[in-house]
């Protein structure tokens, strides 16, 4: 479905990612690991259009898509929610949910994406003329979601969807992504929650300082002792500049194209 | 007589709010401060007056066509000069509209299209009367055009998708991108609306102020005030800040002594620098104002 070969991008002199190859099966959800400046979000904007990869390809279904503007992207179906849910605060709900159906055509089957999205998220349920920047964080993250969910995505680009939310509601948060992927919808979740993530996906990577440093099924990533590592301690901490050394990679599978 | 100042300037205040609903559209959604506005509005409010004069089109249609010309040279300003310095940070961009705004003088001048008759007035029937309020046509033509234009705005920034991709831009571009908005059609869409709004602005401040090369100036830096005045980022404010304007400085010229009636356009901004004072963000700003990227 979607496939990364090689890519590297840079922030200014800043090497953000680094020869990133791994791809995605359709209807899998793939948890992407890392800490702080791991490359995690630049991972996630360099699909969407928002940062330009300098080298390396990104191919949605054997499409190159690494030099499409972000609304280009959005067309062909790859939606994100970003980090710090980026809601239009000043919208209502009903009409951030317009806007992100913005690429389709209005008519009876927005409608009734937009009350499926008011059943999904019950929370959202009545408040859809209440303006989204008043909403609570749990809320906002729900419209966020739901906010992508209505241009149809075929794959879906979630970046820290658990920041900032009380652990019952990250909870909630990953049951929701769970049932979003047994409806086939790809994704690929970025999350410093390794346990929730890995729980939920069928697939891991983990990134460090830009690179690939680990990739294999969700069983197989928590057995690492890296992966471990990132269950405990260091969750949060600030984490070295992603300019500095990669990581190496003894154990494990090395990220690879395939 | 209180009662007569009061409507003519609102009348004169509708004016200012016209031409800074334009000015705050194009702000809100590229965050560039037009200077260059006065000048536009007067370019296409030329080419009214030419076509008018020189080629006979009826005075509707040639009204019809400075809307267009305003769009189109939006277009143009947007698509073919600023695009190309993109990346230049913005301030720099609200001088390159000044010289945009010359440029547009000069190309004025050389065409001839300075030496030019007096605008006629599209209504210039007998005035009306209520009380002992005179009411001039051109008046009720300014205040119905000022409803219409903001009744239109309201429509579009309320109900339409475009209308909404502008206010999501305006609060998150990034944000805006990632739904797939292409955030510089929707700049230029601002560009052609707002310059549009500025020669609806042109064509009826022509009639009264006789069109020069200078004239729109004025009307554009009461604009600016009037938007400060309403809150920069809130449409309605720009349409308050401009009628709350126009009857200030109405009812200064007219209860001052002559010696400083003149004073008129130094007392306002006076005020306007005291209204800041207490409402940092303007009568309708939205507190957030400054807060979106």
């Amino acid at each position: 479905m979607l496939r990364f070969e090689g890519v590297n991008t840079f922030y200014g002199p800043i090497h953000a990612l680094k020869g990133v190859s791994f791809h995605v099966d359709k209807g899998a959800l793939v948890a992407v690991l890392g800490a702080n400046g791991a490359g995690k979000t630049t991972l996630m904007n360099t699909t969407s259009g928002l940062v330009r990869a300098r080298s390396g390809q990104i191919f949605l279904e054997g499409r190159r898509i690494e030099r499409l503007p972000p609304d280009r992207i959005v067309r062909l179906g790859i939606t994100q929610v970003p980090e710090g849910r980026q809601l239009f605060p000043d919208l209502s709900v009903v009409e951030n949910l317009r806007m992100g159906a913005y690429i389709r055509r209005n008519g009876a089957a927005l409608r009734r994406d937009m009350s499926e999205v008011f059943e999904r998220f019950p929370a959202l349920n009545g408040r859809g003329r209440q303006i989204a920047g008043t909403l609570s964080g749990g809320e906002q993250q729900m419209l966020a979601i739901g906010r992508a969910l209505m241009a149809r995505p075929r794959v879906l680009l979630l970046d820290e969807p658990s920041l900032g939310l009380s652990p019952l509601l990250v909870r909630q948060l990953f049951d929701r992504l769970a049932a979003l992927s047994h409806e086939g919808i790809t994704m690929i979740v970025a999350e410093q929650n390794a346990y929730l993530s890995l729980e939920v996906a069928s697939q891991g990577i983990v990134l460090e300082t830009g690179r690939v440093a680990l990739m294999g099924s969700s069983d197989e990533l928590r057995r690492t002792d890296r992966v471990r590592q990132l269950y405990l301690g260091t969750k949060g901490k600030a984490d070295p500049r992603p300019d500095d050394t990669g990581g190496d990679v003894p154990d494990a599978k090395r990220g690879s194209t395939d | 007589m209180l009662a007569q100042l009061i409507v003519s300037g609102l009348a004169a205040g509708s004016l200012y709010g016209i031409m800074a609903l334009g000015l705050i559209l194009i702000y809100k959604t590229t965050h560039i401060l037009n200077f260059g506005q006065g000048d536009m509005a007067m370019f296409s409010t030329f080419i009214a007056l030419l076509l008018f004069q020189s080629y006979g089109l009826p005075l509707l249609a040639a009204l019809g066509a400075a809307l267009v010309t305003g769009g189109l040279l939006g277009i143009v300003v947007d698509r073919g000069l600023l695009r190309w310095a993109k990346n230049a940070p913005v301030t720099s961009l609200f001088i390159a509209t000044l010289g945009i705004g010359m440029i547009l003088q000069a190309i004025a001048l050389w065409m001839g299209l300075i030496d030019s008759r007096p605008f006629p007035y599209v209504l210039r029937g007998r005035p009306l009367f209520i009380g002992d309020v005179v009411l001039r046509q051109h008046d009720l033509l300014v205040f119905g055009v000022a409803l219409a234009v903001s009744l239109l705005f309201f429509i579009v920034f309320k109900f339409t998708k475009v209308g909404i991709a502008m206010r999501a831009t305006s609060q998150n571009k990034r944000a805006a991108q990632l739904m797939g908005i292409n955030v510089g059609r929707i700049g230029t869409w601002s560009w052609a609306l707002g310059l549009g709004t500025g020669a609806i602005a042109g064509c009826l401040v022509a009639p009264i102020v006789f069109l020069d090369l200078q004239s729109m100036i004025f009307v554009m830096i009461k604009a600016i005030a009037a938007a400060v005045l309403g809150g920069f980022t809130s449409l309605p404010g720009a349409v308050v800040g401009g009628l709350v304007l126009g009857v200030i400085e109405n009812l200064f010229s007219g209860y001052m002594p002559t010696a400083i009636a003149p004073l008129k356009t130094t007392f306002v901004f006076t005020l306007i620098i005291l209204v800041l004072v207490v409402r940092p963000h303007g009568l309708l700003g939205e507190r957030s104002a400054g807060g979106h990227g």
